[in-house]
């Protein structure tokens, strides 16, 4: 078992040296430093000097991959691409366009993104598993008909009109909550009610359509026949069979969110002026902070291979049948 | 000439597709199983109506694809100069939408209003000012002073209804006309099994939506050059002529995106499962990289990279239409980067399977080579997949648009977009008194397209997977 995360490990070191090389490429080789200078100040008031200027202050001013002028390992270390990209394996991201440094901004920036994305995920979870063993209970009647109905016109609603919506509902008409922001301690319940709602129910539909296909599917198997057969309720058999056998292709699917849950949600967080990650990704695309892009591309996907790895691990736990050699 | 033909890369792509659907069509006529599986599309009603939809606004995209330059006026006084072409790009749907694209008034107006949706400070004939909700300069513009709305709009609804009605008997006659003939030209038999819903294709389904779809046509008809039907949006635009404008970019998005990423997909995805070795090693570490870049931010990376290049180089571009469209057609294809992973996949899996069939072992053992076996043997069987996934991705896409556009890194900001439209009504909700009606245009219109999509993504998945 060590050995087999020792191993997944050191297969994610050529995964994370592509995504940075892929990130390299679209940030410095497609989009010079000039020309990342040029839309920063103005292409009007563009100067050779001011680009010379802005690319000093932000440390642009090396090569990018060998530096001639140097001799030994500086030949390596004084260039753009062990700067910009190499130094994030050790978590060292640089600072942001408004100086700030982005590692600090970043843990700053966690705890809200997971007080939204932590409830909205077991929220979610619950509610659309519990929904797609109600029409799988139902199947085949108006019910389920009706419900997956309901499923699919919900699927078809931009997550945008979702927000939109539960905003003017909740806030301006019904004046529950507050309409955005955001405050620390347990004054963040009034502020985080809303935006979980939004993000849970945006997100039923589908998830509750696709859970149900996986439990229809296991249900058809014979071991619920012998289950029914031996004078098992229906409920116990959902629960207590179904839901356990269907928990692999569940955890397929969701394992691999949970390290992301951290990045936080960009619209909700946005449109809630959260001050999480999501909204801090958001704000550095719109102000074109390149640094920062760069950084939470780096971290997301080096969250990703956690939940691949993680996503494997939790088999084991499911299904003892699983062996990871 | 009046006018002179612009063809951008989105439209050039649009009709390579168009005709693609022709070719498939044919295609499809000529082997029984694919007219099999086809005909359990039509068969169901949800089908026929989320095509009959479909249609409709592929219809809408097509006309708004067909671009042109019209001649400008010749100059007084110069004869024989040549024709100069305006710099503004049209569409058909713009030249037939005149009336609505030109008729802007000042600002916000509510639908079928006929005055302002805010007061203004007019000066009065005898002195002094006044403020009041001036009437608008075209929506309810017929209308006497003092005239009531809805009077108005009761007299029209005759002509409205008998245009509708008169569509549907026309649609009504060419259905009995075919059914009948495929029933030896038992027409009253053919009508009887149409309006009872007892036909093999569900054309009953087709026709309500056909009904539904022809009123709302017909009641624009009507109403759309006497009034804003669904009022105007800040800048006195027309929001009818917005959310019909954004039909083809939703359609570009959603189709374009994976054609241009289809053949990267299937062509990577059989390859690794058939060869395998170090191409399935090479193949599953490029989709593996692409995966763990989170997708929104690789999309963010790579616009913000296009608008640099687009910025940088305007000496590319003839017009303002052509720029945009670049950025549409660089939005396509970065959208597609970060969504042919999982299709190809799903073919890798599918053709790892395949392989090991015996038809397929027959085939090598006959010496056929491998390209053969990829191009007649398991091509031809994994097609049911990439059908499914096609239409699957659709509506994901035209909902992932408007997102993008929202957060400022999908399409150009001019281009008329779901996105940019909800984006532009934002500011609008926290109006008071609100101004709700292009949110709830956006709203209408994308729910209908995406549901319609959803539905007939569903009926094509039961049609085509052999596993249901």
């Amino acid at each position: 078992m060590l050995g087999y995360v020792l191993r997944r490990l050191l297969y994610a070191i050529p995964i994370l040296i592509g995504v940075n090389l892929i990130t390299f490429l679209l940030f410095f080789v497609v989009n010079s430093p000039d020309d990342m200078a040029r839309m920063q100040i103005g292409v009007k008031r563009a100067t050779p000097e001011a680009i010379e200027r802005w690319k000093v202050d932000r440390g642009y001013d090396k090569p990018m991959f060998i530096n001639e002028t140097k001799t030994g390992t500086a030949r390596i270390t004084e260039t753009l691409f062990f700067d910009k990209s190499l130094r994030m394996f050790a978590l060292d991201f640089g600072r942001a366009d408004d100086g700030r440094d982005i590692a600090t901004e970043i843990l700053d920036r966690m705890g809200p993104s997971l007080a939204i994305a932590l409830p909205t995920f077991l929220l979610s979870l619950f509610a659309s598993i519990t929904f797609a063993l109600l029409l799988v209970f139902f199947r085949a009647s108006y019910l389920d008909f009706w419900g997956v109905v309901l499923c699919v016109a919900m699927m078809s609603v931009s997550s945008l009109f979702y927000i939109i919506g539960g905003q003017w509902l909740v806030s301006k008409l019904w004046a529950l909550v507050p309409i955005s922001g955001y405050a620390g301690g347990l004054d963040a319940f009034r502020f985080l009610v809303l935006p979980v709602l939004i993000s849970v129910i945006a997100g039923l539909g589908s998830s509750a359509r696709w859970y149900r296909t996986i439990f229809l599917e296991e249900i058809s198997r014979d071991y619920v026949r012998t289950a029914r057969a031996k004078g098992l309720s229906e409920l116990r058999v959902l629960f207590g069979h179904v839901l356990r056998n269907a928990l692999i292709p569940v955890l397929t699917g969701v394992v691999v969110v949970i390290p992301l849950l951290f990045m936080g949600s960009l619209l909700v967080e946005s449109f809630f002026a959260i001050p999480g990650l999501g909204s801090y990704t958001i704000d550095a695309i719109n102000a074109q902070d390149f640094a920062v892009v760069r950084a939470m591309v780096f971290i997301g996907s080096v969250l990703y291979i956690i939940g691949l790895i993680l996503t494997d691990l939790s088999y084991t736990l499911v299904d003892p049948r699983v062996r990871l050699e | 000439m009046e006018f002179q033909p612009v063809l951008l890369w989105t439209d050039l792509l649009l009709f390579v597709l168009v005709a693609g659907a022709l070719l498939m069509t044919i295609h499809v006529r000529r082997h029984e199983p694919l007219r099999a599986a086809w005909r359990k599309v039509g068969q169901r009603p949800a089908g026929m109506a989320s095509m009959t939809v479909l249609m409709a606004f592929v219809v809408i995209g097509l006309l708004d694809s067909m671009h042109f330059r019209a001649a400008l006026p010749p100059v007084e006084g110069q004869p024989d100069a040549a024709t100069i072409y305006s710099s503004e790009v049209l569409s058909v749907l713009d030249h037939a939408l005149a009336p609505l694209r030109l008729r802007t008034e000042k600002t916000y107006s509510a639908p079928f209003a006929d005055r302002l949706y805010q007061r203004e400070t007019v000066e009065l004939a005898g002195g002094g000012q006044t403020r009041i909700y001036p009437r608008l300069e075209h929506g309810g513009s017929h209308l006497p002073e003092g005239a009531s709305i809805a009077a108005d709009l009761a007299q029209h609804l005759v002509t409205i209804l008998s245009h509708a009605g008169m569509a549907m008997l026309a649609m009504l006659t060419v259905l009995t006309l075919v059914v009948g003939r495929g029933r030896q030209g038992r027409y009253g038999d053919a009508l009887r099994a149409i309006l009872c819903g007892h036909t093999k294709l569900a054309w009953r389904a087709a026709l309500v939506t056909t009904a539904l779809i022809s009123l709302l046509v017909a009641a624009a008809y009507v109403l759309a050059p006497l009034y804003h039907v669904i009022g105007t949006d800040k800048v006195g635009q027309d929001v009818l002529y917005l959310s019909l404008k954004s039909v083809r970019t939703a359609l570009v998005i959603g189709t374009i995106t994976t054609l241009v990423m289809l053949p990267f997909a299937v062509a990577l995805g059989i390859a690794a499962g058939y060869l395998g070795g170090w191409v399935d090693d090479a193949i599953q570490y490029l989709y593996t990289v692409l995966n763990a870049i989170p997708g929104v931010l690789l999309i963010a990376a790579a616009v913000l990279m296009m608008q640099v290049v687009i910025d940088t180089h305007p000496d590319w571009f003839e017009t303002a239409a052509e720029r945009s469209d670049a950025r549409l057609l660089a939005l396509c294809f970065i959208l597609g980067i970060t969504s042919w992973t999982g299709l190809c996949r799903l073919l890798r899996g599918e053709t790892l399977k395949l392989r090991e069939l015996e038809y397929v072992q027959a085939a090598r053992a006959f010496g056929a080579s491998t390209a053969t076996i990829l191009r007649r043997h398991i091509l031809p069987n994994v097609m049911h997949i990439v059908m499914i996934a096609l239409v699957m991705d659709f509506s994901g896409l035209v909902l992932a648009e408007a997102v993008l556009s929202y957060v400022g890194i999908g399409v150009d900001p001019t281009t008329i977009s779901f996105g940019t439209m909800i984006n532009m009504a934002r500011a609008e909700l926290a109006r008071e008194p609100m101004v709700w009606w292009s949110l709830a245009a956006a709203f209408a219109f994308m729910f209908v397209l995406v549901l319609a999509a959803n539905l007939f993504a569903d009926v094509v998945r039961d049609a085509f997977d052999p596993r249901r």
